[in-house]
């Protein structure tokens, strides 16, 4: 059963929360919600879970509208951000507790218990309460509730983001395979990235309440089709400058220009914003398409194996993260290489050039 | 370290020299309070309390009270629950006016109430009724309820009750099962309070009771004018008094704890 998003839209008070958005997700999906805090993502979560109804539009289920179908009466699963379980019940109790309200017989809540305890490593605690658990084994135990009903579609709210480094590396790593072959539709909303890189799939870049595009995620993260879909698809943030095309060639300001390449070749002349990734411009030069920068570092930011610095580039503040350890000091004048093969262009009204 | 315990040790003592005055005053025969200073009852007697268990007329004021009060404590709760529900989850018109107009019924004395209410129940055939007495105390104690809810409630996030929804739990059965059991302790002391309002209140249900309803407050009273001066008799109605309250205190009073460091009560 495939899930549609017919022209929802969401208004409080005077204030758009959700812009009118059109959306089809595909059984046995797994699709990422990208957006920073306030994008709108467990809005238009909720609007497909129908623990909120939209102001217009409509929410169809395997092509019945389910619009005004309360949540009880869908075939879904809500994961929440906060580790959300019934503080007064065991975890046992816990799990099984939408079976027992469907009339399960008892030999099949066991059978299912037992194969989503094993899934999701929870054996051992089945008897205590929520609240003796560590914060992973709690939102184990929501995902537990979540699988155990086998729904059509499972909606996940930033299920990772309260999670301590370690413990999210971990569940990350499990949660695809998790669930692989199961047929439903997978919901994951996410504020990260590299996040909805590692979970693959499909993802809609949401800004605002709009759905800036939606793909697989790979197309999205590659040849994202304007610029909105392309900052939130961006960390460290995109570099973006607006620039001159003429004689062939990409101009900056009078001194920094080269010849135009790939997509900005057969672009027609005139004014464009250009937008490229923090990791194409790195502080090592190679190949032909290299051209070099120069900025003063404001921010260094070093990690075990990649080096970020911020530096003043014209006007503005441009972002270069590469692979090593690299000796910025701050205040000092450093040159940059932009990949110019890599770079994005955006037309005035915010669309790429392809 | 003797120095620092004596001051609470003084201040208790303070505290209960009147309660114990009051348990000595009721196995002492009535001449023996009139006839001058002791700490120890000379001759104890149990002929107070014999009396108050065998006159229907003592014992009645108890059962009548007792009624009265419970009803009082099951309507409040009954109504105050869907309200706190209703204000801690949703935002409507008028709200918060709504929310402080029931806070300022609470502040308002009861004398300001009895009249009308007399009247009004004297009209409709309630006057001198259980009923009536409890749906006066309400007046005061579904708003004192209600407040005090809605702050175990709010600490109660919103995402469960979606969870639950979810689920598949229908409103009602998550409301029981789910929502009531995460706020028991918040119900224990909006219970409490709603008992001991209604326990203490005495102009409202003196008002509004003649013979068949009559609280023991009241009978103590009238019986102090009546029947000249039996002292020791309404000492030991004044020890029984206080007992039911203690009661109920001693099971509530880890939650109260909890309703305190929650900013309520």
């Amino acid at each position: 059963m495939k899930l549609e998003l017919k022209d929802v839209a969401k208004r409080v008070g005077a204030e758009m929360h959700i812009h009118e958005t059109n959306l089809v997700l595909e059984p046995g999906e797994f699709n990422v919600l990208l957006g920073a805090t306030n994008a709108g993502k467990t809005t238009l979560m909720k609007l497909m879970a129908g623990l909120d109804t939209p102001t217009s539009g409509s929410v169809l289920f395997g092509g019945v509208d389910v619009t005004k179908t309360p949540p009880q009466k869908r075939s879904i699963s809500f994961v929440h951000q906060f580790f959300i379980n019934y503080p007064h019940l065991s975890v046992r109790d816990n799990i099984i507790s939408p079976l027992k309200l469907s009339k399960m017989s008892d030999a099949e809540i066991n059978k299912r218990l037992e194969s989503t305890v094993d899934l999701l490593r929870l054996g051992p605690m089945l008897d205590r309460k929520p609240h003796e658990l560590s914060g992973g084994q709690q939102q184990r135990c929501a995902l537990a509730r979540a699988l155990i009903k086998d729904s059509t579609a499972v909606f996940l709210d930033e299920p990772l983001a309260n999670l301590d480094y370690k413990l999210r590396e971990e569940l990350r790593a499990e949660l695809p395979a998790i669930f692989a072959d199961r047929g439903s539709i997978v919901v994951y909303a996410t504020s990260e990235p590299a996040e909805a890189l590692m979970l693959g799939g499909h993802t809609a870049a949401l800004n605002e309440g709009h759905i800036a595009q939606f793909g697989a995620t790979s197309d999205v993260y590659r040849t994202p089709i304007n610029q909105t879909a392309a900052e939130v698809f961006s960390d460290p943030p995109l570099n973006t400058t607006s620039v001159k095309k003429f004689d062939g060639r990409i101009h900056v300001n009078e001194t920094l220009s080269w010849p135009a390449e790939g997509v900005a070749k057969s672009m027609q002349d005139g004014n464009y914003t250009l937008a490229v990734r923090p990791h194409f411009v790195s502080p090592t030069g190679h190949g032909d398409s290299a051209v070099e920068l120069s900025g003063r570092i404001q921010v260094t930011e070093l990690s075990g194996s990649e080096s970020v610095a911020h530096f003043s580039m014209g006007s503005g503040t441009w972002v270069s993260q590469a692979n090593g350890l690299h000796p910025f000091k701050v205040g000092e004048h450093h040159h940059f290489y932009l990949d110019s093969s890599k770079c994005f262009y955006f037309d005035s009204h915010g669309q790429a050039v392809r | 370290m003797k120095l620092k315990s004596l001051a609470p040790i003084l201040y208790i003592i303070f505290l209960m020299l009147p309660i114990y005055w009051l348990l000595s005053m009721s196995f002492k025969t009535t001449n023996e309070i009139l006839s001058g200073f002791s700490f120890f009852p000379q001759e104890w007697t149990l002929e107070n309390y014999a009396v108050i268990f065998n006159d229907p007329t003592w014992y009645w004021g108890y059962i009548n009270s007792t009624t009265y009060v419970l009803i009082n404590t099951v309507i409040s709760l009954c109504v105050a629950l869907p309200a706190a529900y209703a204000f801690s989850r949703y935002r409507f018109m008028g709200d918060k006016h709504l929310f402080f107009w029931l806070l300022t019924n609470r502040m308002a004395p009861p004398a300001v109430f009895a009249l009308p209410f007399f009247q009004l129940y004297s009209a409709v055939g309630l006057f001198d009724t259980h009923i009536a007495v409890a749906l006066a105390h309400c007046l005061f104690n579904i708003p004192l309820a209600v407040w005090i809810l809605e702050g175990f409630m709010k600490s109660i996030p919103k995402e469960l009750d979606e969870t639950a929804y979810v689920d598949g739990y229908s409103f009602p059965r998550f409301f029981v099962t789910i929502f009531m059991p995460n706020i028991k302790a918040g119900i224990g002391v909006a219970a409490f309070f709603c008992f001991m309002f209604s326990w203490v209140e005495l102009l409202l249900a003196k008002t509004l009771t003649s013979i068949d309803a009559k609280p023991i407050a009241a009978t103590m009273t009238k019986t102090a004018s009546s029947a000249g001066y039996e002292l020791g008799l309404l000492a030991a109605a004044g020890c029984l008094t206080i007992i039911p309250g203690a009661i109920v205190v001693y099971f509530v009073r880890n939650h109260i704890a909890k309703g305190f460091a929650m900013g309520r009560v």
